[in-house]
């Protein structure tokens, strides 16, 4: 492992044939470590592009109400980074090829050691990294591990993030830049940012990478309009709403989601 | 000693900036708007004002004699900080931070509290000021501090209940990020300590620093020398910082900052983050953290909930390694014996908090000399702690 980057492959093959990235945020353990395999094995078949693994955290700052349950349930039996660095490597070895991106908080990364952590990554089959609280100024030696081992960072661009900023993040994101929708924490959300269509086509003229939306993404008609808008869109929370019923409707909602999202 | 922190808000390896991308604006904004405020002299005076007129600042430092001829050596001082409106330091913080918001356009303000002491302090600088209030409070801490959420309520402010994680101060500062992130364009989070993402660290640091200021003036006056030693305790850290910091460069002031060891450091129920915890990330800032093996935040514990916090300031952390100011750590056995023996030597009944900082004494003047000084910075009074004493001691 650790020679193709499906990430590169895909976001690759989505500017060939013009195609939206639908990508879904898991967190690993949810309910159980089973599910979440089944749900990644399951996930291209169901049309997913990208899948992010969340990896939950004590304390997830950036997250609403449903991410932060979901993690607590998962931290009631703990859970390694050396756990979700195995569930990866099953998934690859059973044949999984879609892009895996690790989401986690910085302090378990870490904990872990900031070198290990990216050859490990990598080693394992994971693509990228989004660390919601590392921004590019901090962590320059971790940042330069990443690129050494190919391990791709994303990073986010906020609605409050000034142009100047912006102009660097999305130089210095790689793969895919990650756009905040809203000012907020994750979790479902109706409607549609006021200021969205107006952002992206910024963001758009400043880079040639894909833009994903995240952040509030719950419903097909909104997943269908936001991807016109951008290079695709990304749902967590809703995902997880539905987790929570059990795996098979969670599937459901997933293939619904990609369906309108690659308006087939 | 170089000048800490740099422009990026690091104390050494400690400190910085790990917020969530949203919150990055509000941060730059904040470290620039102060920049500018630090130096304007209209800023100073208005700080100033509200100190003298409304907190009751200058405090008094007060030789406690009694309590000297109880350990038979030395001379021990108190930092009447427990003398201050809403009686503890918290308020030369949110006088400060509260003017800043206004001169920022904000209209609110939201703040976390543990223990409900910076919650109404943060509480009562809204109503001078005239901005809206909100405070987040774990549900647990709500339970057990009824009094003091009462006395938030009458200043006018909402009180909103966390129930997530610990449901404490931990998540309390989670939930009040959240809650900057949601609505970071009118509001202004009105941080308690020297923890957080920079400038926070900084900028508490420099509204405390007042208190070592007055207290190097108040002892060099009154013993014609510095002292030997400065004593402070140590939750996230604002109290001892500003106490410090004016001492740093007097290189042969000795500085001790007290945690909290809970029911003994090997129970695992304490609070000793630099001395059990690692370098970690929580909050905004890295710092010493106490954490389990997969970098997960662990509980603190402390009998004091104003340093029942799982991690500590980063400048304290730099300290640390550097070796300038010593951490110790106090249990809560010893805090509340630390109380008895104040409020029965000189009739000063302290918070929880600063009775850490007083039970590390026996400690340190058996070694001291007959014309050694040390300064105990008393931080808060002890009203708030009277259900918890009560439940431990015999009157």
């Amino acid at each position: 492992m650790g020679t193709t980057n499906f990430l590169d492959w895909k976001i690759r093959e989505a500017k060939r044939k013009k195609r939206k990235l639908f990508c879904v945020f898991l967190t690993c353990g949810f309910p159980d470590l089973a599910a979440t395999e089944r749900l990644i094995l399951s996930a291209e078949q169901a049309g997913v592009d990208i899948l992010e693994l969340g990896f939950p955290f004590s304390d997830p700052l950036a997250d609403g109400p449903t991410i932060q349950y979901a993690s607590e349930q998962v931290l009631k039996r703990s859970l390694s980074i050396a756990d979700a660095f195995a569930l990866v490597r099953r998934v690859r070895r059973k044949g999984s090829r879609i892009p895996i991106v690790f989401f986690g908080y910085l302090n378990p990364v870490y904990a872990y050691g900031e070198k290990e952590f990216a050859r490990d990554a990598r080693e394992a089959g994971l693509d990228g990294l989004i660390v919601p609280d590392m921004p590019p100024e901090e962590e320059l030696a971790f940042q330069k591990e990443c690129r050494k081992n190919k391990l791709r960072l994303v990073y986010l661009v906020a609605p409050t993030t000034t142009d100047e900023r912006a102009k660097g993040l999305v130089q210095r994101s790689q793969g895919f830049v990650y756009y905040v929708s809203l000012r907020g924490v994750t979790g479902v959300r109706s409607g549609i940012p006021k200021d969205l269509e107006e952002r992206l086509k910024k963001l758009k003229r400043m880079t040639d990478k894909p833009v994903l939306v995240g952040f509030g993404v719950s419903a097909p008609g909104q997943a269908r309009v936001i991807a016109e808008m951008s290079d695709g869109v990304i749902v967590g929370s809703a995902v997880i709403e539905h987790l929570k019923q059990g795996v098979g409707p969670a599937e459901r909602f997933i293939e619904k989601m990609a369906k309108a999202v690659h308006g087939s | 000693m170089k000048k800490q922190p740099d422009a990026a808000g690091h104390f050494g390896p400690y400190g910085g900036r790990y917020v969530p991308e949203t919150l990055m604006k509000a941060c730059a904004e904040l470290t620039c708007a102060y920049q500018k405020l630090r130096k304007e002299k209209k800023f100073r005076q208005e700080v100033r004002h509200y100190l003298e007129t409304y907190a009751g600042r200058p405090t008094a430092l007060y030789e406690a004699r009694n309590l000297a001829d109880h350990f038979g050596r030395g001379r021990i001082f108190l930092k009447r900080e427990d003398l201050l409106h809403t009686g503890a330091h918290k308020i030369n913080n949110t006088l400060a931070q509260g003017l800043l918001a206004k001169r920022l356009g904000k209209t609110r303000i939201v703040a976390e509290t543990g223990a409900g002491q910076h919650g109404v302090a943060a509480a009562t600088a809204a109503c001078v000021f005239g901005l809206k209030c909100v405070v987040y409070m774990g549900a647990v801490d709500i339970e057990r501090q009824a009094l003091n959420v009462y006395k938030m309520k009458l200043l006018g402010a909402e009180v909103r209940p966390v129930y997530s994680g610990s449901q404490t101060l931990k998540d309390a500062t989670n939930e009040a990020i959240r809650d900057w992130v949601t609505h970071v364009e009118d509001t202004h989070y009105l941080l308690g300590s020297v923890v957080g993402p920079h400038p926070y660290p900084m900028m508490v640091r420099d509204f405390q620093s007042v208190i070592g200021k007055e207290a190097r003036a108040q002892v060099l006056q009154a013993v014609k020398k510095l002292p030997e030693y400065l004593l402070a305790c140590v939750g996230g850290g604002s109290n001892s910082m500003g106490f410090f910091f004016d001492f740093l460069k007097d290189r042969k002031v000795r500085m001790i900052g007290v945690e909290a060891a809970g029911e003994g450091v090997a129970s695992g129920h304490h609070a000793v983050t630099m001395m059990k915890g690692k370098p970690g990330i929580l909050h905004g800032m890295k710092s010493y953290l106490l954490q389990d093996p997969n970098g997960q935040v662990q509980l603190a514990h402390s009998i004091s909930a104003g340093l029942d916090y799982p991690s500590v300031g980063p400048e304290h952390s730099y300290l640390r390694d550097s070796g300038r100011v010593r951490y110790e750590s106090a249990t809560d056995r010893e805090a509340l014996r630390a109380f008895e023996l104040l409020t029965r030597c000189e009739g000063i009944m302290p918070a929880l908090e600063p009775a850490h900082a007083l039970a590390y004494l026996p400690r340190l003047m058996s070694k001291t000399k007959k014309t050694d000084v040390v300064v105990v910075c008393l931080s808060g009074r002890g009203d708030k702690d009277m259900a918890t004493v009560q439940k431990h001691l015999k009157a």
